[in-house]
């Protein structure tokens, strides 16, 4: 017996009073049970994006090279050749708290499927992941089991994850962020799309089948950790990689046919949002037989089969004549296949269950007349410039102590765990470059990734954050060679309700579309993470940016190794800001002053420099100056090519660990003809260095070997995840 | 030549293998393990992967396959077998190689380069090489860790069928250089004929100098070289 | 009739998850542990009803695939 359907229980599903009131408007009558279901999981912070949506579309989403901005499962950008690009991140937090393993697999899982819904083949993963207080037990239970999940999924699937970003703050203890980002490529004249035609066409299941998986996960993700979180463990999905894989294969086998009229993923409140969303932009109706939805378990009810998230099924709308065989496609590859409904004219949705109508919603106002705030904001006081602080250690200590500390220290623990390699088409593996290069199979066209966030930055200032991580999106990729082109984001947030939450996410918002706009790089795809706070805790804000530009020859790419021989070259101006840099934390334990600004406009002058210089054959290696200033990036490229620097030129801690923005090292053999070619182009540059030898030397004479470096460096996760976990 | 690129559901590096083998001048086909035919083929390539999601156990469900049974019988007619990751697992559940793949030592996924050292190179797989030679290849796995008893080890060492051992990029063979903990450092092995060989590592993701190198690629070009059946 | 396989490495073969989970033990305060050996554990419903019948069935699924015999040694027992 299902419970009778009041306000009470509406409210127990997440809908407010107002919300449940338009409920009973639309439907005119009081819903059934799965109705209710239904309206609760398509109008869930999750699914409608209520709360954020009036400030993302004042993204800026079109280029001439945009082919599909946000509105489709993924953004898809021309990339030459007649390729096109498909991709999105997407936010996994909630379920990788409660079930590391389990929830960064699915995570992973999820974002492949929207891509290759599109028809694109996945070539690269990445993931961007923020982690609490590495001295807490659960956080390492936490880093060990989404490392384990997202190998598990990704290695297993087969597709490279080639990059991505980790940082540790207490913020995130009760609430980890994983974030995956999945990237496809695709004939750029056959992407598929969500709207479903044809009156009468048959809408077929295919994939794993249904069981009771994560039941109200997407209204889960809409709502804030409570102490009670432990109980919430059975709404969280198993992945079956293995299956996803045999999808991968069976999807893009049936879309070289032309069988295809429209397919979504079933992800989030699974059949619900999958055959709404299709019927809804096509403008049809869609009619549902759940007597022939592939069950996994007995006695299931209507609404468990409409709001099962269980994994690696998708939803697709078939040419009738094409139908016998896609389901040979689907039966070569061991995937259940099954016409599930037909689409109507009738512009509503209807699901039968034995016979009885469960539901009959009009599919208009479900999304037409869905829930959209307005929610009051308050501006993040914009913090005072930090004043002169005094070096207390000195230079040689703080770089050894920035060099080990976590946000720092090298990620090979985590990158040997993922394999990278997969697809041979890896030119620069994580760590080597500023952004991953992988060349596209048949062509000498490259694409770079990298995702970016600097939560310190964007807590302090959320308008400078947001701004800061797409120039930095853009420089990681600038500083391969590659022309960046478009970015997806993963707006991770605590509770929107809150007026001080909801001004950090309009001020970041402001300042990523600034970046936007100065740099030539629109928003194509994104995913809003709300509520991401425990017991009234809230997380940084962290607005983290896929980035993707491609390089025409994945020859001309260059990474952050300098060999002996060449001379280091710093291009930007800085003042030595020290204002809510790593230094200031880690050397003196304080997190405050404002964040360093961007100059949109230098950013994008030193930038085309650095990318001209690149392409032009001048550079051997070439990284960004970014966490820990410019000692630790020209740390990075010694540990990288193994080789020692000769600094010159006089400096003090603001001047080697300053995060000022907008800056490059570049390691050149002629070192006049790319200075003088920055002189006349009106460009700051500085010679800072030489290179060979085995040691980092500092203008005073003070030696770090390369070797004792590298040891401070790759100490902290061994050493911290020495206890074999289980 | 002529190779047959076997592919079981799960399996995922087969297009690494067709792009190393064509690579080096031989001709590969994709094979669905349902219509294994290998009818004028010189050598069957079982690639990497995850076969059947690894569940139960690597390659045990490959293993049992049909067109195992058509790998067999290539074998038995003398045909060359070369198994790598995921295929060298599948090898040694089906018996055509002897010992087992276990979980790695450490317990984790390995992805990252390995350097392995030639051990003989009179075979069709190795001539390209210098006995002795060490070269780097990517591995990944979570299950690389060779086992077999003492005796069979004792008869692989003894009978010189021992392919590729683990080593240190001098050629020493520490037990620390085997990352996943295998048996006397062994990476790879050939059957008492020399006609299949097993191993963990991909040699077939290092082939082009804008990937990081071409160790991998006097494999392929040796099997390129192979005369036909 | 259910049959249920338990599958072991067997005792020659090291195994670093049973050491592992040996080591969390410790680690959580449970003294007096010795060695630790992981398995897996297979259940099986049969449509057969003889018993005899059954053991056989499942001991010869054990050995063609559900364990590897190089390194794995199995149980099998019955269940109504």
């Amino acid at each position: 017996m299902t419970p009778d359907v009041t306000q009470a229980l509406a409210r127990q599903f997440g809908l407010s009073a107002d919300e449940y009131a338009n409920v009973l408007t639309i439907l005119g009558r009081t819903p059934s049970y799965t109705e209710l279901g239904i309206f609760s999981v398509m109008w869930s912070e999750h699914c409608s994006y209520k709360s954020s949506r009036v400030w993302l579309k004042t993204l800026p989403t079109k280029a001439p090279w945009v082919i599909h901005g946000p509105g489709e499962n993924a953004g898809v950008v021309d990339i030459g050749d007649g390729l096109a690009a498909i991709f999105k991140m997407e936010s996994h937090n909630h379920p990788s708290f409660i079930e590391p393993y389990s929830g960064a697999a699915t995570g992973v899982g999820g974002i492949l499927r929207d891509v290759f819904t599109m028809g694109a083949r996945p070539i690269a993963n990445l993931n961007a992941l923020r982690f609490g207080d590495p001295k807490l037990a659960v956080t390492k239970r936490v880093v060990d089991g989404v490392v384990r999940g997202i190998g598990g999924y990704g290695n297993c699937v087969g597709v490279p994850t080639v990059g991505g970003e980790v940082n540790f703050h207490p913020a995130y203890n009760g609430n980890p962020l994983v974030n995956a980002m999945t990237v496809g490529i695709a004939d750029k004249t056959k992407i598929f799309l969500s709207a479903a035609a044809g009156i009468g066409n048959p809408v077929v299941y295919v994939g794993s089948k249904t069981g009771r998986d994560g039941i109200h996960g997407a209204t889960m993700a809409s709502a804030s950790f409570e102490k009670d979180s432990e109980e919430k463990r059975p709404t969280v999905q198993i992945g079956d990689p293995f299956t996803e894989k045999l999808l991968i294969e069976a999807c893009l086998e049936l879309m070289a046919t032309d069988a295809i009229i429209a397919i979504q993923d079933m992800g989030a409140a699974g059949l619900t949002s999958s055959s709404v969303e299709m019927a809804g932009k096509g403008g049809v109706g869609i009619e549902l037989d759940l007597n022939a939805v592939p069950q996994r378990e007995t006695a299931m009810t209507a609404y468990e089969m409409m709001l099962s998230e269980s994994q690696e099924r998708m939803l697709m709308v078939l040419r009738p004549d094409r139908q016998d065989m896609a389901a040979a496609i689907f039966a070569k590859w061991d995937l259940d296949f099954a016409v599930i409904g037909h689409l109507t004219d009738t512009g509503h949705i209807v699901v039968r269950h034995n016979g009885v109508i469960e539901a009959d919603i009009p599919l208009d106002p479900l999304a037409d007349q869905a829930p959209l705030y307005h929610r009051p904001t308050e501006e993040t006081p914009k913090p005072a410039k930090l004043g002169p602080v005094a070096d207390p250690v000195g230079i040689k200590s703080a770089l050894l102590t920035l060099l080990a500390c976590p946000d720092l220290a090298s990620r090979a623990w985590i990158w040997d765990q993922y394999d990278s390699t997969i697809g041979g088409q890896t030119v620069k593996r994580p760590g080597a470059a500023d952004a991953a290069i992988v060349r596209l199979d048949g062509y000498t066209r490259a694409l770079a990734l990298t995702t970016d966030c600097t939560p310190r930055y964007c807590q302090a200032d959320p308008e400078a954050g947001g701004m800061q991580a797409v120039a930095e999106a853009w420089r990681n990729i600038t500083a391969t060679g590659a022309l960046p082109l478009a970015i997806t984001d993963n707006m991770n947030f605590a509770n929107p309700e809150k007026p001080r939450i909801m001004g950090q996410f309009a001020a970041a918002i402001r300042g990523m579309a600034a970046a936007c706009v100065a740099l030539d790089f629109p928003v194509v795809s994104g995913n809003v993470s709300l509520y991401n706070e425990t017991e009234g805790s809230p997380i940084l804000p962290t607005p983290a940016i896929g980035g993707l530009g491609v390089l025409e020859d994945a020859a001309q790419a260059v990474g952050q190794a300098i060999s002996p021989g060449q001379t280091l070259l710093v291009i930007g101006a800085a003042e030595g800001w020290l204002g809510q840099s790593l230094w200031l934390r880690e050397i003196t334990g304080r997190e405050d002053g404002a964040p360093p600004p961007v100059d949109l406009a230098a950013e994008r002058r030193n930038g085309d420099f650095v990318r001209g210089q690149i392409l032009a054959g001048a550079v051997r290696a070439c990284h960004d100056v970014s966490d820990g200033g410019l000692l630790i990036t020209v740390s990075e490229m010694a540990l990288a090519g193994d080789c020692g620097v000769q600094l010159s030129g006089a400096r003090d801690h603001a001047g080697w660990f300053g995060e000022d923005q907008s800056r490059y090292v570049l390691a050149v053999d002629d070192a006049p003809a790319v200075f003088s070619a920055a002189i006349a182009a009106g460009i700051p540059v500085e010679v800072i260095g030489t290179t060979g030898g085995r040691n980092l030397t500092l203008p005073d004479g003070d030696t770090i070997s390369i070797a004792d470096a590298r040891a401070m460096n790759e100490k902290f996760f061994p050493d911290w995840m020495n206890v074999t976990a289980v | 030549m002529k190779a047959a690129i076997v592919v079981f559901p799960g399996i995922n590096r087969e297009r690494d293998m067709a792009i190393a083998l064509a690579g080096s001048g031989a001709t590969p086909v994709m094979q669905w393990h349902k219509q294994a035919d290998f009818t004028d083929i010189d050598l069957v390539v079982i690639p990497g992967g995850f076969s059947y999601g690894d569940y139960l156990r690597c390659g045990a469900m490959a293993a049992q396959s049909p067109a195992m049974d058509a790998v067999r019988a290539h074998a038995a007619r003398g045909g060359y077998v070369l198994g790598v990751c995921n295929g060298f697992q599948i090898l040694t559940e089906a018996g055509l190689l002897p010992g087992a793949l276990l979980r790695n030592a450490g317990l984790r996924f390995l992805s990252m380069d390995c350097h392995l050292r030639v051990e003989r190179n009179d075979t069709a797989f190795t001539r390209s090489y210098q006995t002795g030679d060490v070269f780097r290849a990517p591995m990944a796995h979570g299950d690389g860790n060779y086992f077999a008893d003492d005796a069979t080890l004792d008869r692989l060492e003894g009978e010189n069928l021992v392919a590729l051992r683990y080593a240190t990029a001098s050629g020493a063979i520490p037990p620390e250089a085997a990352f996943n903990g295998a048996a006397r450092n062994i990476a790879g092995i050939y059957s008492a004929n020399l006609r299949i060989m097993g191993l963990m590592p991909h040699p077939e993701d290092l082939v082009d100098p804008l990937m990081g190198g071409t160790d991998g690629k006097p494999l392929f070009d040796a099997l390129a070289m192979m005369e036909a059946a | 009739m259910k049959a249920i396989v338990t599958v072991m490495l067997k005792a020659g073969v090291l195994d670093p998850q049973g050491k592992a989970i040996g080591q969390a033990l410790h680690g959580l305060g449970f003294a007096g542990v010795g060695e630790v050996r992981a398995g897996k554990v297979i259940h099986l419903e049969l449509a057969e009803t003889d018993p005899a019948k059954a053991q056989a069935a499942a001991e010869d699924m054990a050995k063609k695939l559900l364990a590897n015999m190089v390194i794995e040694s199995f149980k099998v027992e019955i269940a109504a």
